[in-house]
């Protein structure tokens, strides 16, 4: 059987899996993306917690995503739990870097007349700096999505859902009937679903750009 | 209510008093701003001069408290600022930087209208205020209210700035060198915009630069200090250039003093002449505000040997510049109606 009879074939079970996995994905990427503006928001006033943090979730980036899920098991078990934590400790660095250069690339002149004029922290905040740095921390956000995308395959290994179940159950029973049409399955969805989301990232940065910004 | 502090007569005259104000940064080990005393009068427009460094704009913002200060009072129209919540106090005083600092994603209205919005204004009130605004600056707000700042030139910018700074029509403005960053031609016309615009609103104008050209053209009087926040002289341009207070002030204001004093100097300051020595030789007519570089300068090209002033005086051009170099302690000041 070739490729695309196995596609064919198997176009339920591959939908579905596609469907969990971008659902997997945007939930960590959510979580994450709040998490990091808080973190931004709570260490306005100290850049010494504020560098450390960013030290901190940039080096959990480099712990290898198969052992973190297996971290993950004695203290949540298998399944959507676990690996929804761990995608979400990875998106949480690129979210976070950003928002902080976002934020620190706002020109202070505009950031000083208003406050000059009156305008308060709370104010400056969400009228002023947010909107300015919110291309960055778009970027942050698409990087984020598409680095969890590919790391949510390893979801597998925990019996998380998505599709890293086809690679997975490919790659172990490899040699046997469609085993190689199973996986390439897995791993053509991924790059699909990554493509896609990028897409989407240039059509929400089209329309939430300030429009001031590219005039 | 009954004051034990009740302020003197002319008090009512003072619109920004500072009283031993200072400033000590964390960490620093000496004052940015030493001890300073200085009261500026409602509708003045005064000028901070002196080198980078010497706490100019500290003193500013110290004004609208954007710098707390370390020591000392500041009154604003008779009432202490430190008692004021800071927005608020900060919402009654125009403030106009030289970055400019127009917010990129609101359009002109929007950024002309911001304070008046934190006012709580209806929005056709706003409106209007910007068109008004807008034609105060020389700006058709047909043309610019919808555009976005990246879509003006530096000059225009800055007139926007200017006013968005006169927005809810504060009574006082602080400007820390506006036409800094300004090339020398717009900037000369951004001066003399607004010295014609004070003509009409009368603010209480602090306004900073390290330029003493652009102190001397603008200021009714200039505060010039030296280095450590020293204030050196704090006088009318016409006083300062013919009586500098020390060696620092006299080579701050720099070579032909004298000369360049006849160039602020106007017509009506010139106390009458005793009288036509002769009536022979050319007249030249003048104006009574043209100043007398304008006006010497005429007579020379036209070589011509009197001149007369609209109104009656009439002078040899000996006798003008006697008027000019003796005369200050008659009329000085900057030609007042
Ligand atoms: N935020 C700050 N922290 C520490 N020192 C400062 C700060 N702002 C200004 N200074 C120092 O205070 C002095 C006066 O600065 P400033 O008021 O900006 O001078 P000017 O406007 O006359 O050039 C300078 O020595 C400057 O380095
Ligand atoms: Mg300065």
């Amino acid at each position: 059987m070739n490729f695309f009879a196995y596609v064919a074939q198997h176009w339920e079970r591959i939908a579905f899996l596609l469907f969990q996995h971008v659902q997997v994905v945007l939930i960590a990427v959510l979580i994450a993306t709040a998490l990091a503006l808080a973190l931004t928001a709570a260490t306005e006033r100290t850049p010494r917690l504020r560098g450390g943090l960013l030290s901190l979730t940039g080096t959990l980036l480099t712990i290898p995503s198969f052992a973190l899920f297996g971290l993950l098991i004695p203290l949540f078990g298998l399944g959507v739990t676990p690996t929804i934590l761990a995608l979400t400790v990875y998106a949480v660095f690129p979210i976070f870097r950003n928002a902080v250069t976002g934020l620190d690339s706002v020109d202070p002149g505009v950031v000083d007349a208003a406050r000059g004029m009156g305008m308060g922290a709370t104010a400056r905040m969400l009228r002023v700096r947010l909107p300015l740095a919110w291309p960055v921390i778009l970027n942050g956000i698409r990087v984020a999505t598409i680095m969890v995308v590919a790391t949510a395959a390893i979801g597998a290994a925990v019996n998380g859902p998505g599709l890293g179940e086809l690679i997975f159950r490919g790659l172990a029973r490899m040699g046997g009937a469609n085993a190689l049409n199973e996986a390439l399955s897995g791993v053509v969805a991924i790059v699909i679903v990554a493509a896609v989301l990028d897409l989407m990232f240039i059509v929400i940065r089209t329309l939430t750009t300030p429009r001031g910004l590219h005039v | 209510m009954s004051d034990l502090h009740a302020p003197a007569r002319d008090d009512a005259d003072v619109m920004i008093r500072l009283e031993g104000v200072s400033k000590r940064f964390p960490h620093a080990g000496a004052d940015a701003v030493r001890p300073l005393d200085m009261s500026i009068r409602r509708g003045e427009f005064v000028v901070l001069v002196g080198p980078s460094g010497c706490g100019k704009t500290t003193t500013l913002r110290m004004i609208n408290r954007l710098i707390e200060p370390s020591g000392g009072r500041i009154l604003i129209d008779g009432k202490d600022a430190a008692a004021a919540d800071p927005d608020q106090l900060r919402r009654g005083i125009g403030y106009v930087i030289q970055q400019v600092g127009l917010i990129p994603h609101m359009t002109i209205a929007q950024n002309i209208g911001l304070v008046p919005g934190m006012l709580g204004w209806d929005r056709t009130r706003i409106a209007a205020r910007v068109d008004e605004l807008l034609h105060l600056v020389g700006l058709d707000p047909e043309e610019y209210r919808r555009r976005y700042p990246k879509q003006l030139s530096g000059g225009q910018q800055q007139r926007v700035g200017v006013a968005r700074a006169l927005a809810a029509d504060p009574p006082v403005m602080l400007m820390d060198e506006p036409f800094g960053a300004i090339d020398p031609i717009t900037r000369d016309r951004l001066q003399e915009e607004l010295l014609q615009l004070q003509q009409r609103i009368r603010k209480t104008i602090v306004f900073v630069t390290h330029d003493i050209d652009e102190a001397l053209r603008l200021g009714d009087r200039i505060a010039i200090f030296a280095e450590g926040s020293r204030l050196a002289q704090f006088d009318t341009p016409l006083e300062i250039l013919a009586n500098p207070a020390d060696d620092f002030v006299r080579s701050f204001i720099g070579e032909r003093a004298a000369i360049r004093r006849l160039s602020l100097l106007r017509m009506s300051d010139l106390p009458a002449a005793p009288g036509p020595e002769s009536a022979a030789g050319s007249v030249v007519p003048a104006a009574p505000e043209e100043t007398v570089a304008a006006v010497l300068d005429r007579m020379l090209a036209a070589g011509a040997e009197r001149v007369e002033v609209a109104g009656g005086t009439s002078f040899s051009v000996q006798q003008m510049l006697f008027a000019a170099t003796h005369g200050r302690q008659l009329h000085d000041g900057r030609g007042a109606q």
